[in-house]
């Protein structure tokens, strides 16, 4: 296979091709969330994988955006795509806060032509849309697909310019500071859904080195209506969060139950919902 | 370079925010850096400061290779690595600051001789203090040893021991 839209590839595997393998998780981990002086140099894994946080299914292929303390956008370097993994340097040189984003954001759906359901290939967008379906096509069904993967890394002390909203799809307002975490203090979250308060959004949280342990130590914290919630942390070590709608993921294509009767095996299960997510990495510290 | 010390920095215990005591008050301060027997040493990086609760903590010492490898940053790389006190005041501070910085020292017994005013040693208010002593060492371990005292506005004494990276630190204040 080859991705020519490095961007929402990888998402697309996830979320489109294999309902079946969704539970893979998308994860960046940084060697370093906090550092100090004044010119330093981060690299950052990035994967594709159920394990966390190890590298050994697919890279996350996206070249991600960084934005830095000053809000301008600063420079992915070295960026290498391997079999499991894709890595990237990052060139701190701003005091703060910096942001290293991959968002997925298209548009997935199915329409009928000649009798026969098709697909929207994977990578659509909104901008694609119309191009994507042919002369003829009826029942169009489409929604979008709206995913953030953020990282956060400090240079000297924290700041809060990268936190500015987009108003699209679930973000961060940090309350605690995602480099400022320790294991005997909660982390105090707000989440956005589309620039408002996210309320009743699905907050997972896992600690990284799965494979060492049998419990998976899953937490499943859900917003309050204020879209805020609270962690406590276990050990100090990296954590994945991931946020989104909760439920089982509305699937299209395959929902067997909700399949109308007589429709093809891979025909949609109904109007299928947006989707929107969440994820992120952060290092939590021992006090 | 002038104006190294950051405005958090002033603004702490000594800072405008408590008046000065008169007098100089003088705080002698030990600490036992242990001989360890490893295959691989590096002298400890070592933090210390002052916390008072109410009050913005602040740094008396960061004994750091300041005059290092100029291709690290000139040795803040691993400022961060003394992570309570990097979290606590080190991060809003800006390197080498004066009055403060000092080289890493060796396995031994060190005095230091804080006067109030100079440096990074406020003039201290009456009150409940922690002198908080962290050291980093690389490929090696951390520890962060508290010493609480009393300032009564005469005399104080506290001391606490380290079980790893530090030994003994005895903490020393008159006026």
């Amino acid at each position: 296979m080859n991705f020519r839209k490095p961007l929402i590839a990888a998402a697309a595997i996830a979320a489109i091709a294999a309902p079946a393998a969704i539970a893979h998780r998308m994860w960046m981990v940084p060697s370093s969330t906090t550092v100090s002086g004044t010119d330093n140099w981060v690299t950052v894994d990035a994967a594709v994988s159920n394990d966390l946080f190890f590298f050994d299914h697919q890279p996350l292929r996206a070249v991600p955006l960084v934005t830095q303390p000053d809000g301008t956008e600063g420079k992915v370097e070295n960026h290498n795509v391997g079999k499991f993994r894709a890595t990237f340097d990052l060139h701190l040189t701003q005091q703060g806060t910096y942001k290293v984003a991959v968002v997925n954001e298209g548009v997935f759906g199915s329409y009928m032509l000649n009798g026969e359901r098709k697909m929207l290939p994977r990578g659509t967008t909104a901008a694609t849309l119309a191009a994507a379906i042919p002369a003829g096509a009826t029942d169009v069904q489409t929604a979008e697909n709206l995913s953030r993967n953020e990282i956060f890394i400090t240079q000297g002390a924290p700041t809060a310019t990268v936190f500015k909203a987009s108003g699209k799809g679930i973000e961060l307002a940090p309350i605690t500071h995602p480099n400022d975490l320790v294991t005997n203090e909660p982390a105090n979250f707000q989440f956005l859904k589309n620039g408002k308060p996210g309320a009743g959004l699905t907050v997972t949280v896992i600690p990284g080195g799965i494979r060492y342990r049998n419990d998976l130590k899953e937490q499943v914290l859900k917003t309050d209506a204020a879209g805020k919630v609270s962690i406590k942390w276990g050990d100090p070590g990296m954590y994945w969060v991931m946020v989104n709608e909760g439920g089982e993921r509305p699937e299209g294509p395959g929902a067997g139950a909700q399949r109308p009767a007589g429709a093809a095996a891979s025909g949609p299960a109904g109007p299928p919902r947006a989707r929107v997510s969440y994820v992120t990495t952060l290092e939590v510290l021992a006090p | 370079m002038h104006y190294r010390i950051t405005g958090l920095t002033l603004a702490a215990i000594g800072g405008a925010s408590l008046p000065a005591a008169a007098g100089a008050q003088t705080l002698d301060l030990s600490i036992a850096i242990p001989q360890l027997k490893v295959a691989e040493y590096h002298r400890p990086y070592v933090a210390i400061w002052l916390e008072k609760e109410g009050a913005a903590p602040r740094t008396l010492q960061v004994w750091y290779d300041f005059d290092g490898n100029s291709k690290e940053g000139a040795g803040t790389k691993w400022l961060r690595d003394m992570r309570q006190w990097w979290r606590v005041v080190g991060r809003g501070m800006t390197f080498p600051a004066d009055g403060v910085t000092g080289a890493t020292r060796p396995a031994g017994s060190h005095k230091v001789t804080l006067v109030a005013g100079r440096g990074g040693m406020p003039a201290l208010t009456p009150g409940n203090y922690k002198l908080m002593v962290e050291a980093a060492r690389e490929v090696g371990g951390r520890e962060v040893v508290t010493v609480p005292f009393t300032w009564n506005g005469t005399a104080a004494r506290g001391t606490a021991k380290g079980t790893s990276e530090l030994g003994a630190v005895t903490v020393s204040i008159k006026r």
